[in-house]
């Protein structure tokens, strides 16, 4: 029962095959342009998180009715919404949304999974087995259900829709650490250290937690793409932020109605969106690739 | 196998492989000619990158993606094969050739059974309907000697040993009745006992009319079987005629260094690498070497005494009841003394990897004791083995996977070099490296980017920083080409004279235990049967396992007598 | 013991299965119990009548002790009951049961569909160089990275505004299930095509492919009888987590689409606070997921023979 997020084959010690290295050399000048590709974007999209106003002067919330329904021109990049709000300056600020619920639930994601997946690939195997349990339990409930969960206890909202994701996340993060750590734990370096005088935390800090804790930003950074999307699709539900946020899974549920009308609005959010979560998913894939050749 | 036809069943001239990467093309074979006979052995031998594989699979066509093969004649059976179709070539794979690799656990499809396995070829060149495919299987993997075939034939790879899962992977490569077979390394990875009997199998196919293109690093294996031999370097031949003369009058000076650097016993006490080969009066060849630098005493005291180790652990089996205890050491009690070098021999599974685990203090014996420099070394903590552990040592079969991926060479030496000042430990480091025949630019390199030998010498400096007194070398060769192995050998030999550390120096390698050590213990299925002076174990061996080991152990290549060692 | 490895194997997975099930129960439990409020009031959603606060704590038995209620609810959720839907005054199992066929439609026609197009697109592809995986590979990281409720308005506006080949909502006939499947599959098929791809390229490196190539067979044929099987490890693998997904997309497809189904009614029920509809629809797709997923792990040592002798 894992999934997508995999632990890093090029941190448990041992050599991967040469033939295997050849055949992925090739893709070399491909891989550092999907990385450098993927990350100009990332970083265009934290800039207009940070200071959409820079790039638009229109303002997301106000509508001017004689402008509704407008398609794409020079005046307004992707058009008005059915209030005439402009649909660029509120897909830019919809950046801004979306990365926080999506980094913020992420990190949730993060640190419970790294603290358990520790636990879970160091410790006893009851504490191993009682840990895996709990991720069984957890990842039991798909993420979408687990969310409408949380949100008739607590409500819809921001904070509680990043939360819902961040625990739907915990194991599928917990795991990917747990298999890191048991083939860290395993690798020679690891066993054999203790030749080298080194005592049992010397042998955790200097070896094992440095080499399962580097894989973690590049498996994360996979992760992040996942978590926007789930984000998304809560909020386009309805659960998450309300309308009339500028934020992309609300402005596509708000599109349904002027479908047969009007395409734009249907569009652009969902497009910011599928671009965002290819970039952190290509990235992270590059990064796990290259972790994985260890080219220096 | 069928009626042999008249002529050569491969006859290349001329033969270029090159592929097309990104960084240009490289040509990886260069102007070889080979021919193959029904009824003959051809031996290609050489070193890893030396192109010997390639060759080999380019009489199938699978030299890989991307290879260009080029040749003034390539004729398979007379036909002009350059100009094949890809369904010509398909149709000659595993009918016209089989092809056996090494390592049946990875070659074998390791989820379908050995029965599937052996039949698909057959199946494919519409050998036998289905109908007959039980009695195919049968009959074909009792001809290479599995005993049982019809419950191997429901059996998965896994289940098997390593010989008879090789038997049965050439098994699945005779059964499309090929005239020749194309055998590649297929005994590496194999115990010698073992590799006595795959290569038995293949002589009698030979003798059966079949013809033999046999792929191998190790000249010695070769000299037992192949009627001609190439020794390829670089993707060029280097020498090549029949097997005696080759052997017997190596021309190229590439063979000869080959020929020089196996370990044996005539080789004692002299560096392996530093061989010469000089024409006899009668014609024959002898080997001069160098002499290693005087040895220090031996001392009476022991270092590590070991007494009584037994290890069992629990391990789960196929069919009923599950797990069974299994005995991976039994009463095993050994004695390292100052400045000696101790040899372990035993094949895979004799407890030689558990013995060097609780000597090292990583494990704990389930009973018995060990005892290092006079105090207690197993079953105590941690805490009180720690002031102890610079003097005992440890060099590794794969130095790579025991170097924490993160650090440069320097890190990697300085761990063991703990609580020094960093500019003193800085020039400890550089002195290390120049210790073991390494520049200081190497201090700030990854071991990734080295080679094998090269990381070999990076663990025995990060062994030699702790300056100890024994130093536990668990197969530290055994994954080196020949002429690499026996420069690391000389290192380590070399290194052992000068400094006077005692040496554990476990191997499957009876030349190379027999050129290194003073006393050798003998080690099977996790008992000791055999100890002594290495010189009375190996020339009037007591028990029937030590005898078997030595009968199956690979000759040496130069006759015993012409072969005397001078200064 | 009577049982091979491999019957012990699938105990022992069982008993796992139920442990997470029985975990999962306890989950929704300590959930309902922790949090701020009175049970009732939690139940009862957004409705208020006199007399019907003291009618839940009576069912519920709310005036018991707690392990008194746990050992209930645990009991009634293992017999099947779900309780009552104060909202909707009905059984919670027949709302349930009215409207779970449409989804379970939805979610197997997509997960069909998907399996499919990713078997097709990663066996023709993987390996081979050139155009074809590029334009492939790049079609399904836009598939496996874009909303599905994204997907669902773009086939909307081209197939049912445009062309108006497809009904736009409803659930009438086959034609009704076409583009809601195909948005709901597609995310997947990109997924599962990529980890397939993945695997196969991985398998089609192990040297045993060399040995069957060196038999004579074309690539077809090894792609079929050796390369797929392997291939459909890691697929196996993601395969609990794969339904998952579809189980939760179905609830979003389903309001693209205004489709009926489960998704709709839960929808409902959360605007409406109605817990214990909720709460049922949770752990009935918990429960799936986990029966699915013990059968995915079953299928997965009948697939791979080494894990028997393990």
């Amino acid at each position: 029962m894992t999934d997508t997020l995999r632990p890093l084959a090029g941190f448990g010690g041992s050599e991967g095959p040469a033939v295997r290295l050849r055949a992925f050399s090739n893709l070399l000048p491909r891989a550092r342009l999907t990385i450098l590709a993927a990350t100009a974007f990332i970083v265009a999209l934290v800039i207009m998180a940070a200071a959409p106003h820079l790039f638009t002067h229109y303002d997301p919330l106000a509508g001017d009715m004689l402008a509704a329904l407008k398609a794409p021109s020079a005046d307004h990049l992707f058009g008005t919404d059915r209030l005439g709000r402009d649909v660029f300056a509120r897909t830019l600020h919809g950046a801004r949304y979306s990365l926080s619920i999506g980094l913020g639930s992420a990190a949730i994601s993060v640190v419970f999974g790294v603290l358990l997946g520790l636990l879970a690939g160091l410790r006893s195997r009851l504490l191993d087995e009682a840990i895996c349990r709990l991720f069984d339990v957890i990842s039991s409930f798909p993420g979408v259900l687990l969310a409408l969960l949380v949100v008739t206890f607590l409500g819809a909202g921001m904070e509680n829709i990043a939360i819902a994701v961040g625990i739907a996340g915990v194991p599928k993060f917990g795991r990917v650490v747990r298999a890191q750590t048991r083939l860290v734990r395993d690798a020679d370096y690891v066993t054999h250290a203790a030749i080298y005088g080194q005592s049992r935390f010397g042998i955790f800090a200097r070896h094992l937690l440095p080499n399962v804790l580097t894989a973690v930003p590049v498996v994360a950074t996979v992760y992040v793409g996942t978590t926007i999307l789930a984000v998304s699709g809560l909020s386009f539900l309805g659960l998450g932020p309300q309308p009339p946020t500028p934020e992309w899974g609300v402005m596509l549920a708000e599109s349904r109605d002027v479908l047969r009308v009007a395409w734009w609005p249907g569009v652009f959010p969902g497009a910011a969106i599928t671009l965002t979560v290819i970039s952190f998913t290509a990235l992270g894939n590059a990064l796990q690739r290259r972790f994985e050749r260890r080219v220096p | 196998m069928t009626q042999a036809p008249p002529g050569p069943l491969v006859e290349i001239e001329g033969l270029s492989i090159r592929f097309d990467g990104l960084d240009g093309p490289k040509t990886v074979v260069r102007n070889l000619d080979l021919v193959i006979r029904p009824g003959e052995c051809v031996a290609l031998v050489g070193e890893s990158g030396s192109g010997k594989s390639v060759t080999a699979r380019s009489l199938l066509n699978l030299a890989g993606d991307g290879a260009r093969v080029d040749a003034r004649r390539f004729l398979i059976e007379g036909e002009d094969a350059l100009a094949f179709s890809g369904a010509r070539w398909r149709a000659l794979r595993g009918a016209f050739a089989g092809l056996v690799m090494q390592d049946a656990l990875t070659s074998l499809d390791p989820l379908r059974t050995i029965g599937q396995e052996v039949s698909e070829v057959a199946l494919r060149h519409g050998l036998v309907r289905s109908s007959g495919r039980d009695a195919l299987v049968s009959a074909t993997l009792a001809s290479v000697g599995v005993p049982e075939p019809e419950v191997r034939a429901r059996q998965y790879a896994h289940q098997l040993s390593g010989g008879l899962r090789q038997r049965a992977l050439i098994a699945a490569a005779i059964a499309g009745r090929p005239r020749l077979i194309i055998a590649d390394e297929p005994t590496t990875a194999l115990d010698a006992t073992v590799q006595v009997q795959v290569i038995g199998v293949l002589k009698e196919l030979v003798r059966q009319g079949a013809g033999l293109l046999l792929v191998s690093h190790d000249l010695s294996v070769v000299a037992g079987i192949a009627d001609r031999v190439l020794v390829m370097r670089d993707g060029e031949v280097a020498d090549a005629g029949p097997t005696a003369d080759v052997l017997a009058r190596p021309r190229h000076p590439y063979t000869r260094e080959l020929i020089a650097a196996v370990p044996s016993a005539d080789s004692r006490g002299r560096l392996l690498s530093s061989g010469r080969i000089v024409p006899d009066d009668s014609g024959a060849i002898r080997i001069t070497r160098d002499p290693l630098p005087a040895r220090r005493a031996i001392g009476d005291g022991a270092l590590l005494e070991a007494t009584g180790l037994t290890k069992r652990y629990r391990r789960n089996v196929a069919g009923p009841g599950g797990r069974e205890a299994f005995t991976a050491l039994e009463d095993v009690s050994l004695v390292v003394r100052a400045g000696e070098v101790v040899g372990l021999v035993g094949e895979s599974g004799s407890g030689k990897s558990t013995c060097a685990k609780i000597l090292l203090g990583l494990l704990e014996p389930d009973a018995g004791a060990v005892m290092l420099l006079g105090q207690p070394w197993s079953n105590v903590p941690e805490r009180r083995r720690r002031s102890l552990r610079s003097r005992l040592q440890y060099i590794p079969q794969d130095p790579l996977s025991s170097f924490d991926p993160r650090y440069r060479v320097a890190e990697v030496i300085g761990e063991n070099l703990s609580g020094i000042e960093p500019h003193v430990r800085r020039r400890r480091i550089l002195g290390l490296l120049e210790r073991v025949g390494l520049d200081g630019a190497f201090a700030d390199r990854s071991p990734r980017l080295l080679s094998g030998g090269q990381r070999q010498r990076v663990a025995i400096a990060r062994a030699l920083a702790a300056d100890p007194v024994l130093i536990v070398c668990d197969e530290p060769v055994s994954a080196l080409d020949v002429c690499i192995q026996a420069q690391v050998v000389d290192l380590i030999a070399e290194l052992q004279s000068r400094l006077g550390t005692a040496l554990l120096f476990i191997s499957h390698d009876l030349g190379l235990v027999h050129h290194l050590a003073d006393r050798v213990i003998v080690l099977k299925d996790g008992r000791v049967v055999e100890e002594g002076a290495a010189e009375r174990v190996f020339q009037s061996p007591a028990h029937d396992y030590t005898r078997a080991l030595i009968a199956a152990a690979p000759r040496s290549l130069v006759g015993g007598a012409a072969a005397r060692a001078v200064a | 013991m009577i049982f091979g490895p491999l019957g012990r194997r699938i105990l022992s997975r069982l008993g796992t299965s139920l442990v997470v099930a029985w975990g999962s129960v306890t989950a929704a439990f300590l959930a309902l119990h922790a949090l701020p409020g009175r049970i009732e009031d939690i139940l009862a959603g957004d409705l208020d009548y006199p007399g019907l606060r003291e009618a839940i704590a009576a069912e519920w038995g709310l005036g018991r002790s707690l392990p008194e209620q746990y050992l209930d609810f645990v009991a009634r959720i293992a017999s099947g009951d779900f309780g009552v839907s104060y909202v909707l005054r009905q059984p919670v199992a027949q709302i349930v049961g009215s409207q779970i066929l449409p989804t379970v439609q939805l979610a197997t026609t997509a997960g069909a569909l998907a399996l499919a197009l990713a078997v097709l697109a990663a066996t023709l592809t993987a390996g081979r160089g050139g155009a074809a995986r590029s334009v492939a590979s790049t079609i399904e990281l836009t598939c496996a990275s874009a909303p599905v409720f994204w997907i669902g308005i773009l086939l909307l506006m081209a197939f049912s505004f445009s062309l108006r080949w497809f009904p736009v909502s409803g659930a009438g006939g086959w034609k009704a299930l076409v583009l809601p499947s195909a948005a709901l599959a597609l995310p997947t098929a990109g997924l599962l095509a990529q980890v397939l791809r993945e695997a196969m390229e991985k398998t089609l490196e192990q040297p045993f492919i060399v040995t069957v190539r060196a038999r004579g067979l074309g690539e077809g044929l090894i792609r079929l009888r050796h390369v797929l099987r392997h291939a459909a490890l890691p697929a196996v693998t993601l395969g609990g987590w794969l339904i998952g997904g579809l189980l939760g997309g179905a609830v979003i497809t389903e309001k693209v689409f205004g489709r009926p189904g489960l998704g709709t009614v839960t929808l409902n029920a959360v605007l409406t606070h109605d817990v214990p509809v909720v709460l049922a629809v949770v752990l009935l797709a918990a429960f799936i997921h986990v029966a699915a997923s013990t059968l995915l792990d079953i299928v997965y040592v009948v697939i791979d023979p080494r894990l028997k002798a393990q």
